[in-house]
């Protein structure tokens, strides 16, 4: 017995030092090393990337596909994945327009009505999943064909073009823009509310992954479902409550695009799916689920952000683009492939 | 007299065409073990899913505490105090060992939707219930999936324990760990025992049966094949009749007859 003691207390001793291997092991080591890299690359080549008014648009890009790619991560960290976001931050814009042009005079009609709209869509892809059991890889990419398809075909049939009418003289448009696409000056840089909202989200976020008991529940939903429903975790519940998460997200980004251009584009957000997921595995989060982070969602969001202006500072052709997002991709995967072996080496 | 704790008359339950169980019955008291033992496929896995919640039943009755119940869901069986400790120990384990302990009953800081977790006070009351069966862990935040097997198991009997189980279901507890690990779990198992739960402890094993169990469940093939105290059998007994008893007898007996010949003759065409 009192060997047993004596055993408890040696080892408390050595875990009472700072675990410096788990903080260096954590799902965000690799974004955040990937993003000292990708800034320190453009501050290198590209000048202009230099200037505070350049990191004031880098943020900017970044929230744009930041706000998605938090509440993608947080359905990754559940286990489940989503095809259909980058379409549904368009159908969201377009319906939040046509529904204020053709039927009110005011626009908070539409912006609630594709509020609502969102939801039930994220609802009917997660109501999909768990009830027929089929992957979510194939149930949203049914909802990104059929969402690509409405925004394209309503369009045309609502308005007679592949746009919206220009909704900038309406009812309450003033107050939207102040609300989802103002900016505003801190030390004379320019900051998109955009930005304010993403950290927000990703301060809510991270409160719920880590405080909040829904945390521990997506965490065990994604890493072991079987396990969650077992000890009695409303599974379903909590996979529903995911895909909702995402289809508000995508709802905020459709309604910033509304108000900041007055107009939509039917044919656009076809592929922004895959930044969202991109940003959520460079910031740590699994394809199998049960890992990942807010914090590395917004990680992930901020290289997307950097390289796309960086190509531009660079004075490369933003043809580029995609190329380096590959590169990156498979860096980032093959670096955190990398630390879970060590990690797991060292156990 | 009051009721069992929980009694199962003539349970059965049907897969598309097979047949997984029928007509079982069980009665299981405050303070005692019954051990269910059987081959592969005699059904155990297919009770303990009933009784946890997990599946219904087609036929039969379940009651707990003399009501008849029918679970739409595990957390319905867990609010009746009935704990099951799965086989494969429904953990999470990329998650810290407190995470796990207290998965799907946060403690929380105040009341409402908004309420944070109480982490300090579930990291201190999992490093006591730990503490207070034996097992010293320096370190709860750690992800429940490196500890040992043993360790493991009495996370997830520590667990039970401490939200009030009325009713333990072992799933095969000592079926992947060695010798003394098995030995410190079986110890639990007996703590909890004279804690005045009631055990149901599905095993393999004869030896871990017989150490333990105030009564034994024979299952074969679905059908409860005997249903025996302790006083009735002894070990050897039960090992004989969980491995096909007569079957087994039989083949004995054609192994003997056969004798050395059996290799001579078998290699001449």
């Amino acid at each position: 017995m009192g060997e047993r003691v004596g055993a408890g207390r040696l080892e408390r001793g050595v875990a009472s030092r700072p675990p410096l291997a788990r903080r260096v092991a954590t799902p965000e080591a690799g974004a955040l090393a990937g993003a000292i890299l990708v800034y320190l690359f453009f501050f290198a080549v590209a000048p202009p990337f230099r200037d505070l008014a350049s990191l004031s648009s880098v943020l900017y890009v970044s929230s744009i596909y930041g706000i998605p790619a938090l509440a993608v991560a947080l359905l990754m960290i559940g286990g489940e994945f989503d095809l259909s976001s980058g379409v549904a931050v368009v159908s969201s814009a377009l319906l939040a327009s046509m529904m204020s042009y053709e039927l009110t005079a005011n626009v908070w009609v539409g912006i609630g009505a594709s509020l609502a709209a969102a939801l039930a869509m994220g609802a009917l892809n997660g109501y999909l999943v768990i009830r027929t059991g089929i992957p979510s890889f194939l149930v949203t990419l049914g909802s990104f064909f059929v969402l690509g398809g409405l925004n394209l075909a309503v369009t045309r049939l609502v308005t007679g073009s592949v746009a919206t009418h220009d909704i900038a003289d309406m009812d309450g448009f003033a107050q939207a823009r102040a609300l989802f696409a103002s900016s505003f000056d801190v030390g004379g840089i320019s900051v998109r509310v955009t930005v304010v909202w993403w950290l927000l989200f990703a301060a809510l976020a991270t409160w719920v992954l880590r405080r909040s008991p829904y945390g521990n529940w997506i965490y065990a939903v994604g890493g072991a479902p079987q396990s969650a429903r077992a000890v009695g975790v409303p599974v379903r519940r909590v996979k529903v409550a995911l895909f909702m998460t995402v289809g508000f997200a995508a709802w905020f980004v459709g309604m910033h695009q509304l108000f900041a251009f007055d107009t939509v584009q039917s044919g656009e957000g076809v592929g922004k799916e895959f930044y969202y997921i991109i940003a959520a595995v460079v910031g740590g989060c699994l394809l199998t689920g049960g890992q990942g982070s807010a914090a590395g969602a917004v990680l992930g969001a901020f290289i997307f952000g950097m390289t796309t202006q960086g190509i531009i500072y660079a004075g490369w052709n933003p043809d580029w683009f995609k190329f380096f997002v590959g590169v990156l991709l498979l860096a980032v995967i093959l670096l955190n492939a990398g630390v879970r072996r060590w990690q797991a080496a060292k156990r | 007299m009051s009721p069992p704790l929980l009694r199962l008359a003539g349970i059965g339950k049907t897969y598309g065409a097979i047949r997984a169980l029928e007509g079982v019955d069980l009665d299981l008291q405050a303070g005692e073990i019954v051990c269910v033992l059987g081959d592969n496929g005699a059904g155990k896995s297919t009770l303990i899913k009933i009784i946890s919640g997990l599946h219904q039943h087609d036929e039969g009755t379940l009651e707990v505490g003399g009501e008849p119940v029918r679970f739409a869901s595990p957390r319905q069986a867990i609010e009746l105090g009935i704990a099951t400790v799965y086989q494969d120990l429904a953990i999470a384990p990329l998650m810290p060992v407190w995470a796990n302990f207290f998965l799907g009953r946060e403690l929380r800081t105040g009341r409402g939707p908004f309420a944070a977790m109480d982490i300090g006070r579930m990291r201190e009351v999992t490093r006591g219930e730990l503490a207070a069966m034996g097992v010293e862990l320096a370190d709860v935040e750690r992800p429940i999936g490196g500890l040992s097997g043993g360790e493991r198991q009495c996370v997830a009997i520590a667990r039970a324990i401490h939200f009030g189980a009325k009713i333990l279901i072992l799933d095969e507890p000592t079926a992947a760990l060695g010798v003394k690990q098995a030995g410190v779990v079986l110890r639990y198992v007996a703590a909890a025992k004279a804690r005045g739960l009631g055990v149901i402890f599905i095993t393999h094993n004869p030896h871990h049966a017989h150490a333990l169990g105030d009564r034994f469940l024979l299952l074969e093939r679905g059908r409860a094949q005997a249903c025996v105290s302790r006083a009735a059998i002894d070990v050897d007994q039960l090992a004989s009749r969980m491995a096909g008893g007569g079957e087994l007898d039989q083949l004995a007996h054609e192994l003997a007859s056969r004798g050395p010949s059996a290799t001579s003759s078998a290699a001449e065409p």
